[in-house]
C-alpha cells in the first residue's frame, strides 16, 4: 500500500482543478453579458452605418414623415414613426404611471399579511403575460370597445395601444416602487406618526420624498419598456404611418416598423440598411432612457 | 397638577399562546414640569409604557393596552382624534431620526401639517425650536442640508427641535443618549432642564446617573413590572423599599 503522498508546493490536485473550472465558468458568465451588448452594438451598427455612408439625409431622417421605403423615388423621414412610438409611450406613462404608484403604495403602506403576499404574486404573474398576448387583447376587445364607447370607425389607434402598454409596463413597475418604499426605514414613517401626521401626510410628506429617486427610477424602466415594446404595439396601433393630432388616429411604432419590414427586405439594400439604423436610433435612445435610471438608482444609495 | 395619570396599565403582544406581557399593574401619576424618569434593564416594559401614552400602539401589529391613561383628567382612548392627540406629546426615539429633507424642513414639518404656510411664521419658529435644543448656532449657515447628512448628536438635537415644534406640553424620550455621545448628553441634559419650565417630561433612561441629574421622580421598572417610585434622591441614597431597587441601582445587575 503506497504512503499517501505529501503536499508538494505546486501539487495540482482535483479540487484545485475544480476551482479553477468554476472560475472559467462564472468569468465567461460574467464577461459574456459585456460581450453581448458590443457584439449587437457592433453588429447593428455595420448593417446600418451603410445606410449613413450612402447619403444619409439626417435632416429628412429627422424631420420628414414620409417613410416610403418601396417607392420609386425612396425616401426615409422617420418623424412619423418617432411621433407614433412617443405618442404610445406618453400615453402609456399616463395610464402606468398613476396604476403602478398607487398600487405600490397600496402594497407597501396598507396592505397586510395575506392581501399583501396575495397581490404581489398577482402582479408579478401579471408581469409575466406575454406581449403578444397583450397585443391580442387590443386587437379584439380593446378594438371593440373603443368603437362602441367613442363610435369612431377604427379602434386600432393611440388610445388603444397606450392602454395597452400602460398596463403591460404598470406590473414590472410596481414592483420596482414597491421595493423603493420598501427601502424607506421604518423609522421614518414612526417618526411622522409620532408628530401627529396622517397616514396620508405620513406617505406624501415622508415616505414618498424618501423613495423619490427609486420611484423615479420605476417610471424610466417603464418609459424604456414602452419605448422598446414591439409585438403589442404593432397590434394594437393600427400600423398605419401618421402624426398622429389625436389619441383615435392609427399610428405606427419605430419598434413595429422594424418588425413588420425586415422581412421583406432584400439583405444589404437601402431599405434594408435604413431599418438597422431605425435600431441604432432606438438603442441609443433606450440605452440613454437606462443609463439615467441607472444613475438615478445609484443617487438613492449615495444620498 | 397631575399631568399623566396611569391606572392599572397592561400591555401584551400577539394573541392566544404567543401573548407576551410587555407590561402590568403599572399605576403612577406624573406632576406638571417635573421631569420623570424611567430606569430599568432592557425589555422591562419601559417603551411600551411610552407607546401607550401616545396611542402607538394602534399601529403596532397585536400590541394591546388595557388599563386606564388619562392626560390632563381626559383618557387617551378617548381622543376622537388620535393626531391631535399626538400632536401635544413630542417623542424623542433612542436612535436619532433625521428625516430625509433639509433641517429647516424637518423643523418645520409639524407646523406644515397644521396647516401654517407664511414663511415668516415657519422662518421664526425654525429657529426658536433650533436654538433651544442647542443645534442654531451649528446649522444656521446650512439650513439647506439634509437632516439625514447631520452627525449623530446635532440628529438626535435636531429631532427634539422636531418634537418642540409640535409645541408639546408632554415630552417623552426614550434612551435619546444611546447613539450620542457623552458632550452632546450634557447639552442635551441641559436642554431638558429648561425645557422643564414649559411642559412635562417622561425620561426612559438606559443610563441609571442619568436619571440622579435630572429626574426629579423615579421609577424603576423590572421585567414588566414597576417595582419603585420614589423621589430621585431616596431611590439613590437608600431610602428604598425593595432589596431588587437597591441592586439595579447599586449596578450589581442590568
Amino acid at each position: 500500500m503506497a504512503a499517501p503522498s505529501p503536499a508538494r508546493p505546486g501539487a495540482r490536485d482535483l479540487a484545485w482543478a475544480g476551482d479553477k473550472l468554476a472560475q472559467g465558468v462564472i468569468f465567461l458568465g460574467g464577461i459574456s453579458g459585456i460581450l453581448l451588448v458590443i457584439g449587437i452594438f457592433v453588429f447593428v451598427s455595420r448593417e446600418g452605418l451603410g445606410f449613413v455612408s450612402n447619403g444619409l439625409d439626417l435632416r429628412e431622417f429627422l424631420t420628414s414623415p414620409a417613410w416610403r421605403p418601396t417607392s420609386n423615388h425612396p425616401t426615409f423621414g422617420a418623424l412619423a414613426l418617432m411621433a407614433g412610438t412617443a405618442s404610445v409611450t406618453g400615453l402609456a406613462m399616463l395610464v402606468s404611471v398613476p396604476l403602478s404608484l398607487g398600487a405600490a403604495i397600496f402594497i407597501g403602506e396598507f396592505a397586510k399579511g395575506r392581501t399583501r403576499e396575495l397581490l404581489k404574486v398577482l402582479i408579478e404573474m401579471l408581469a409575466a403575460i406575454p406581449s403578444v398576448v397583450w397585443g391580442f387583447i387590443g386587437l379584439t376587445m380593446m378594438n371593440e370597445l373603443i368603437i362602441d364607447v367613442f363610435n369612431v370607425p377604427v379602434g386600432l389607434n393611440v388610445l388603444n395601444a397606450g392602454i395597452i402598454l400602460g398596463l403591460m409596463a404598470a406590473p414590472i413597475m410596481t414592483t420596482i416602487a414597491e421595493d423603493a418604499l420598501k427601502a424607506v426605514p421604518d423609522g421614518y414613517r414612526q417618526a411622522a406618526e409620532a408628530m401627529g401626521a396622517t397616514r396620508w401626510q405620513v406617505i406624501w410628506r415622508v415616505v414618498i420624498p424618501a423613495a423619490k429617486n427609486g420611484l423615479v427610477a420605476a417610471v424610466l424602466l417603464g418609459v424604456g419598456r414602452g419605448f422598446g415594446e414591439t409585438m403589442a404595439v404593432l397590434m394594437a396601433s393600427g400600423h398605419s404611418i401618421n402624426i398622429p393630432t389625436s389619441p383615435f388616429d392609427s399610428v405606427r411604432a419605430l419598434t413595429a416598423t422594424i418588425a413588420a419590414e425586415l422581412g421583406e427586405t432584400a439583405v444589404g439594400s437601402e431599405h434594408y440598411q435604413a431599418l438597422f439604423f431605425l435600431g441604432i436610433f432606438l438603442f441609443v435612445v433606450t440605452f440613454a432612457i437606462n443609463l439615467t435610471a441607472d444613475l438615478v438608482v445609484r443617487g438613492i444609495k449615495n444620498g | 397638577m397631575v399631568k399623566l395619570s396611569v391606572r392599572d396599565l397592561r400591555i401584551t403582544y400577539g394573541e392566544g399562546p404567543s401573548e407576551k406581557v410587555a407590561l402590568s399593574g403599572v399605576n403612577l401619576d406624573i406632576h406638571e414640569h417635573e421631569i420623570f424618569g424611567i430606569i430599568g434593564p432592557a425589555n422591562s416594559g419601559k417603551t411600551s409604557f411610552l407607546r401607550a401614552i401616545n396611542r402607538m400602539d394602534e399601529f403596532t401589529l397585536g400590541m394591546d393596552v388595557r388599563g386606564s391613561v388619562k392626560l390632563d383628567g381626559t383618557e387617551v382612548r378617548d381622543w376622537a382624534n388620535v393626531y391631535a392627540l399626538r400632536r401635544r406629546i413630542g417623542v424623542v426615539f433612542p436612535l436619532p431620526v433625521g428625516l430625509p429633507m433639509s433641517v429647516y424642513d424637518n423643523v418645520a414639518l409639524s407646523p406644515r401639517l397644521r396647516g401654517v404656510r407664511k414663511r415668516s411664521v415657519l422662518d421664526e419658529k425654525v429657529e426658536q425650536c433650533l436654538t433651544r435644543a442647542a443645534l442654531w448656532d451649528e446649522v444656521k449657515d446650512r439650513l439647506g442640508t439634509l437632516g439625514s447628512l447631520l452627525s449623530g448628536g446635532q440628529q438626535q438635537r435636531l429631532t427634539i427641535a422636531r418634537a418642540l415644534s409640535q409645541e408639546p406640553d408632554l415630552l417623552l424620550l426614550d434612551e435619546f443618549s444611546i447613539a450620542v455621545d457623552p458632550v452632546t448628553t450634557m447639552r442635551i441634559e441641559d436642554v431638558l432642564v429648561d425645557l422643564k419650565q414649559d411642559m412635562t417630561i417622561v425620561l426612559v433612561t438606559n443610563l441609571v446617573q442619568q436619571a440622579r441629574r435630572l429626574a426629579d421622580r423615579t421609577a424603576f421598572f423590572l421585567m414588566g413590572e414597576c417595582v419603585e417610585i420614589a423621589e430621585t434622591e431616596e431611590l439613590f441614597t437608600g431610602e428604598v423599599k425593595d432589596p431588587r431597587t437597591r441592586d439595579y441601582v447599586d449596578g450589581r445587575f442590568g
